[in-house]
């Protein structure tokens, strides 16, 4: 390497430029380089995080509508009652104070593409550089007639999100009578959480099992099969919860009638005392607000995997699980999602070319009993030529629940919340 | 010529840049980072998984190729090892190491 006095001075003043004047590239402004945040669930906070780690000249604001995290993941716990909402609720106060990152509580009404900016519910206009859109989904109420009336009422929720709905639904669980029917509904894939439904259906019933041991569950499955970990959960239902759970595949709701408690599908009219119907989903509302809901169906949002900047809104970047991806919509592989895009963004807003085969991973564990759990674990690495993740050799899911995957839920349970908000 | 080079990282660390941030490349940061979301922020396990903070980077390298290979039993270890390259396990092993 030839390096001379000359190239070094010139080396030097180019950083000068980028360190301490506003970066040339991408910069709107005057100032430091800007960047919003829209949500702060495992993908928002994780990318808010760690621009700020990795770059603390860029300025990070996140617009986040609720006081505190609560966590999908680990909420099916509290509905068999082995863990509480106050387990899987935290502060964001570290995350705020220890990485100097900007909050605002509040909600996007709408976002200009063009003038780079973002208007919310409380009257705040806000410019950026780069805005990170990472919603979540949007639950599709109007995908199963009567739900809405139903879901409005109370009377039926999905609790889809954690949060209000999961201590309902636990309430409705704790209140229903030995022998009753606890019905719910899984949602035709992609949606949120792909092994969700099927670990909600072990753990209320290990909470039947335990105190309501007539109790019955009809399962009344969208998909045509168990769409994620099958064997993991087949084990569990039939070593566990022989003739508890009534399981239907190919059998999704199409319509709620809350006055008589019943789900009618395309085949049958299933009663219960307790319904649990989880619809169909999309990218989060304020994808659309971008225009960045562009995929053929116009439901979830097509990105560049380098960058995670949507293929439809220039400067906007959109992780986790509203993106259209052979990925599981897990709160982990949002972190990942998280992580490759706060990279990139570090560097596009220094004047450098982001990592072009980035590699990313999912752990997911789920309890099959209030003892035993299994997992599903994946690499997935950047194809830059077929522009896809190829999902790398070794991945693959547990065929039966055991107590050292149990000890692990929960480890990464405790981890991942560290990771996230501290 | 060496000496330039390195007064030149120190001008960039005054600067504000980090020099694990400058001397780590975009790849490994984030292949690295992403083990935290199950092996705990900064390295350091709140739980059942180890920590990675400070570990030996030659202890690293051959308990990934060992996870790998089969050799050592594991309970997910092996599924995320058959996913990475060997120089990568190095790059990570180096970015453990240097983690306080």
């Amino acid at each position: 390497m030839h390096f001379n006095r000359r190239d070094f001075l010139t080396a030097g003043a180019a950083v000068t430029a980028a360190g301490i004047l506003p970066s040339c590239a991408g910069t709107a402004g005057s100032g430091a380089p800007h960047v919003i945040v829209v949500g702060a669930g495992y993908g928002g906070a994780t990318c808010a995080k760690y621009i700020r780690k990795w770059d603390p000249k860029i300025k990070v604001t996140v617009i986040e509508p609720n006081d505190k995290f609560v966590s999908c993941p680990i909420s099916n716990w509290v509905l068999g009652g082995m863990k509480t909402m106050a387990d899987i609720t935290h502060s964001y106060d570290t995350l705020r104070s220890k990485y100097g990152i900007d909050w605002v509580k509040d909600t996007v009404i709408g976002i200009d593409v063009d003038k780079r900016q973002v208007r919310t519910a409380g009257g705040q206009t806000l410019n950026y550089d780069r805005l990170v859109l990472a919603p979540g989904v949007e639950i599709r109420m109007d995908t199963v007639e009567g739900y809405k009336e139903a879901h409005a009422a109370q009377k039926v929720v999905h609790a889809w999100k954690a949060g209000p709905e999961t201590a309902l639904l636990r309430r409705q669980l704790e209140a229903m009578p030995d022998g009753g029917v606890f019905v719910m509904s899984v949602p035709t894939a992609p949606y949120r959480c792909p092994p969700g439904p099927y670990e909600r259906a072990c753990l209320v019933a290990s909470y039947f099992k335990k105190h309501k041991p007539r109790s019955k569950i009809i399962l009344l499955d969208g998909n045509q099969d168990v769409a994620s970990k099958p064997a993991l959960f087949k084990w569990a239902w039939k070593t566990y919860y022989d003739g508890m759970i009534d399981y239907r595949p190919n059998n999704g709701p199409k319509r709620v009638d809350m006055k008589t408690m019943t789900v009618h599908t395309e085949f049958d009219d299933v009663k219960g005392d307790v319904l649990n119907v989880v619809p169909a989903q999309r990218a989060g509302e304020v994808t659309a607000l971008a225009g960045a809901r562009n995929d053929s169906n116009k439901v979830w949002c097509v990105v560049d995997f380098v960058t995670f900047e949507s293929t439809a809104a220039k400067n906007v970047h959109i992780i986790g699980d509203s993106v259209l991806s052979n990925h599981p919509k897990s709160g982990h592989m949002a972190t990942n999602h998280a992580k490759v895009c706060a990279s990139a963004i570090v560097e596009l807003l220094n004047g450098r070319q982001p990592d072009p085969v980035p590699v990313v991973a999912n752990t997911c564990y789920s309890a099959v009993s209030d003892s035993t759990a299994g997992h599903v674990a994946t690499v997935f690495r950047y194809n830059p030529e077929k522009k896809q993740w190829d999902a790398q050799p070794g991945g693959g899911a547990s065929a039966q629940g055991d107590e050292i995957n149990f000890i692990f839920n929960w480890a990464w349970a405790e981890n991942v919340w560290a990771e996230v908000l501290t | 010529m060496k000496n330039l080079f390195i007064t030149g990282l120190v001008g960039v660390g005054l600067l504000g840049t980090s020099l694990a941030a400058l001397a780590t490349d975009a790849h490994t940061r984030v292949i690295a980072t992403t083990c935290l979301s199950c092996h705990g922020p900064d390295g350091k396990s709140k739980s059942a998984m180890p920590s990675l903070a400070g570990i030996d980077k030659a202890y690293f390298v051959a308990q990934m190729k060992a996870f790998k290979s089969g050799q050592r039993p594991a309970s997910v270890m092996h599924r995320h090892a058959q996913g990475y390259t060997d120089q990568e396990f190095e790059k990570m092993g180096e970015y453990f190491a240097a983690m306080k």
